[in-house]
């Protein structure tokens, strides 16, 4: 199989039912992007799949061909990015902080295709990515750090 | 090298190998023999590149304590904030609790039990520095001031930095008897500073236990007994093997391994294998028959854990009964459990998050045939950890070692989330029974709590810590029971010790979660038959409970308690004391669609003195957070002796839209810190039950809310 992460081109020797997930992090040593349900239900392995936000855990390569995967371990090469991950450090957002990718993943995406998000959008938007450090309120002023101040 | 002795240890220097400085700390030397500096274990390092390393023993979950800690030690070095590094601590005996003889991060205790030797230390430190100085410039210490990691003459201006101090100082006699700084002198200690470990965090490169990549790393996952304490009779591993990237197929105590290139392979791996199970000792148990079981128990006398007075003659009143069930709940931290191993000439190296580094370390040697020496544990960042890292039978552990034994190469055994959500270990189900006795002033003249729960220190070391040989009871069973605030003068607590073959482990807050529910309930209950409002009957019965009525007056007025709400919302409250520390807090509730919704919740937390204000709010957030999750829905079930949850789906902890608005007070304090991680949790689930009380007159009997219809 041939993938696209972070503006690089892999072969791997991996079946084209392998979720994207256990690519990255088996094979690729990319481990940002973690594992907490398998199953689409908790948002932890939240990537880019050009430019949209998906699940890595049920997303097989097959899907993949001439698409291009982004990671948290190069969302910060971005612009708006850069900016999600400053917000994150200025709101002092993580604790145990294995949830972070995923919601800084799915903030990136809610952001670049709403610049200034409400509380509603960032609730839509982000209520597929559990934190069970409750870290939630800290993540919403976040988004709006990032998108420049509340909506 | 130097050494002096202070009351619990000796605090030591030596020379570290860059030339810097070393201070830690050595236990007595048996014969008297002075130490080497291989004995030196350090708490920090200063190299002579200016560097400051602070070695925490302590575990970083998320409760922010690589934080706190460092600010206690970096405030008496009188460093910048952002000047000190941390790394984890190997496991050695140094690096005990001063709660327990053992290397581990629960209880809340971290702050708690670190903070007088982290000043001595740091003070000590400077001190050392100080000394360094004097000799190097050739002036008198009482003329030097340290700040910003600089060692100052006031008069001349001339100063060195730490750095350049490092190795005289380590040639230095270690000071007895070190002042720490008063507390008007401290710089970051009560500060709410930002948290150490933010950018990694951020950026992907925080490394947790799951994200350790060794050379050769290989994968696992165990298929294990579809009922607690089921044994593999058989397995075929044809089909498992066929898999590609499957490498090997072998039992392992806890069921059949399946270890291969990468864990997709090996989840598929176990998908394809064919195991036949024997013996389970769970077999056929139910929830309801528990349930039904332990309600039935609960009304007879049980074991007396505590009494005052005399219930049966405290006289005649208005007598009211309550019934308060709660489930079996899983921890479900974010992070799968897992661990790694590599066994090598050298031993075993296991790279883990773990709560318990020395009794994991120990099961670990015990396991491979290894001198507890030969086997170093690697503690990595915990994606969330509430207990379940913190398992005296070190079962991931346990497990990961047998995976690997033998294998030839390193390998990462990991959970998947439903392994985790079946996989046991949770927080006991429990029943409690509470009647009351109201005299004509609506006050209690007595008090009964009966409790139907397991230990579970069961067939552990800390059965000898926790348990009272006189009842058999251990005492984390009626924790927030016993210790009932309110004034009442007749009181008896009691348990029925239950021995379900389910096992289980302390889950944050361990038993105050299911006795503050009842209590608090309870005591609503209470001030609603006496016709008074909860916090003024509260109040009066608290008489003699300073902190307790600190931090329940300072909630009810950020709440606004007693102030209009909007129509279709009420307001609830609960303290409860726990860890040392009391919180109290007020939920403000509504119906949506029936279904009861927390809008808000006002928090006020007496945990003595706040080493990160800023980082206690969080916990008690967190932890407001956590146990709402258990109230509104948190339950594992049992049918047929087999678990009925396996995910997030029908294990669902509160998400973003869920999560109310959280406000956290700090009551002001000057006392010793006390604990923070875990005392926000208890209150949350009586709060909310009370204020859905006030708003539908429907009092919750039982845990989560799911089950009440509140309409």
């Amino acid at each position: 199989m041939r993938i696209d992460v972070n503006g690089q081109t892999h072969e791997l020797d991996a079946p084209p039912e392998m979720p994207l997930l256990w690519a990255l992090r088996d094979l690729l040593s990319l481990t940002g992007t973690k594992f907490g349900c398998g199953a689409a239900l908790c948002g932890a392995c939240t990537v880019h799949v050009d430019g949209q936000p998906v699940r890595a855990c049920v997303t097989p390569l097959s899907a993949l061909a001439d698409k291009k995967v982004t990671t948290i371990e190069a969302i910060g090469a971005t612009a708006l990015g850069r900016k999600v991950q400053d917000a994150w450090v200025a709101e002092d957002v993580p604790q145990c902080g294995y949830c972070q990718s995923g919601q800084i993943m799915s903030a990136v995406a809610l952001l670049a295709a709403t610049p200034k998000p409400t509380d509603e959008d960032i609730n839509t938007a982000l209520n597929g990515n559990l934190c069970r450090c409750g870290t939630y309120n800290r993540i919403r002023k976040a988004i709006h750090r990032a998108a420049g101040g509340p909506a | 090298m130097s050494a002096v002795t202070t009351r619990r240890d000796f605090l030591i220097a030596a020379g570290a190998a860059t030339g810097g400085l070393v201070l830690g700390i050595t236990l007595p030397v048996r014969g008297g023999a002075a130490p080497s500096s291989t004995d030196v274990n350090a708490y920090v390092r200063i190299g002579s590149d200016g560097k400051v390393t602070f070695v925490v023993p302590k575990s970083e979950m998320g409760q922010g304590t690589y934080t706190g800690l460092a600010q206690i030690l970096a405030d008496e070095l009188d460093l910048d904030w952002g000047a000190i590094s941390v790394e984890s601590a190997p496991v050695n005996p140094v690096y005990n609790s001063s709660f327990a003889p053992m290397q581990f991060t629960g209880g809340s205790s971290s702050i708690p039990g670190s903070f007088e030797l982290l000043r001595k230390t740091g003070a000590t430190a400077r001190q050392l520095l100080v000394s360094a100085a004097a000799a190097e410039l050739g002036v008198p210490e009482a003329e030097l001031s340290t700040a910003h990691g600089v060692v100052t003459h006031r008069a001349s201006g001339r100063h060195v930095g730490y750095g350049a101090l490092a190795a005289r100082a380590a040639t230095l006699p270690v000071p007895a008897n070190v002042t720490p700084k008063a507390p008007a002198d401290w710089k970051l200690i009560g500060r709410p500073l930002p948290r150490v470990d933010t950018q990694g965090k951020t950026d992907g490169s925080a490394g947790f236990g799951i994200d350790v990549r060794l050379p050769g790393l290989h994968y696992a996952v165990i298929a294990r007994a579809p009922s607690f304490g089921g044994k593999v009779a058989s397995f075929d591993a044809a089909a498992a093997k066929a898999v590609p990237g499957v490498v090997a197929v072998k039992e392992v105590p806890s069921g059949v391994a399946v270890i291969a290139t990468n864990t997709w392979a090996a989840i598929r791996g176990r998908a394809a294998l064919k195991v036949e199970w024997q013996g389970a000792a769970a077999a056929g148990l139910s929830s309801k028959t528990i349930a039904a079981d332990y309600a039935e128990r609960a009304k007879q006398p049980g074991v007396v854990v505590h009494e005052r007075g005399n219930v049966e003659g405290a006289g005649a009143g208005h007598r009211l009964e309550g019934d308060f069930a709660t489930p079996f709940l899983a921890h479900a931290p974010m992070e799968p459990l897992n661990a790694a191993v590599a066994f090598s000439d050298a031993g075993l190296d296991v790279y883990v998050g773990t709560q318990f580094q020395t009794v994991d370390r120990n099961a670990a040697a015990e396991l491979a045939g290894l001198p507890p020496e030969k086997v170093r544990i690697h503690t990595r960042f915990l994606g969330g950890g509430f207990g379940r890292r913190a398992n005296p039978f070190s079962d991931f552990v346990r497990e990961a070692v047998a995976v690997g034994r033998g294998f030839g190469k390193p390998v990462l055994t990991v959970w998947t989330r439903e392994d985790d959500v079946k996989g046991g270990y949770y927080r006991p189900q429990a029943h409690n029974r509470l009647t009351a006795t109201l005299g004509a002033d609506g006050r209690p003249l007595a008090w009964t709590h009966t409790q139907v729960i397991q230990s579970i220190i069961r067939n552990t070391p800390f059965e000898a810590m926790m348990r009272d040989p006189k009842t058999g009871i251990d005492v984390i069973q009626h924790e927030g029971a016993s210790e009932l605030p309110y004034k009442v003068a007749n009181l008896r607590v009691a348990v029925h010790d239950s021995t379900l073959p389910v096992p289980v482990l302390w889950w944050r807050s361990v038993g105050h979660t299911n006795t503050a529910f009842a209590v608090e309930s309870f005591i609503d209950e209470c001030a609603h038959a006496a016709h008074q409002d909860p916090v003024a009957y509260r109040i009066a019965l608290l008489e003699g409970q300073p902190r307790h009525l600190a931090a329940l007056k300072l909630a009810a007025d950020k709440a606004g308690w007693g102030t209009p709400l909007p129509k279709g919302r009420a307001r609830g409250v609960a303290v409860h004391a726990s860890f040392g520390s009391v919180v109290a807090e007020v939920a403000e509730v509504s119906l949506v669609g029936g279904r009861p919704r927390v809008h808000r919740v006002v928090a006020a937390i007496d945990c003595g003195l706040a080493v990160n204000p800023g980082q206690v709010a969080y916990q008690v957030e967190s932890a407001v957070c956590y146990g709402l999750s258990a109230t509104l829905y948190g339950e594992i079930t049992l049918a047929d002796g087999r678990v009925e949850q396996s995910n997030f789906n029908d294990y669902p902890p509160v998400r973003m839209a869920e999560m109310p608005a959280v406000e956290v007070h700090i009551v002001p304090s000057t006392a010793a810190p006390t604990g923070v991680g875990e005392p926000g949790t208890p209150p949350i689930a009586p709060a909310v039950a009370n204020a859905l009380y006030a708003l539908t007159k429907v009092r919750a009997r039982r845990l989560p809310l799911a089950h009440t219809t509140f309409a």
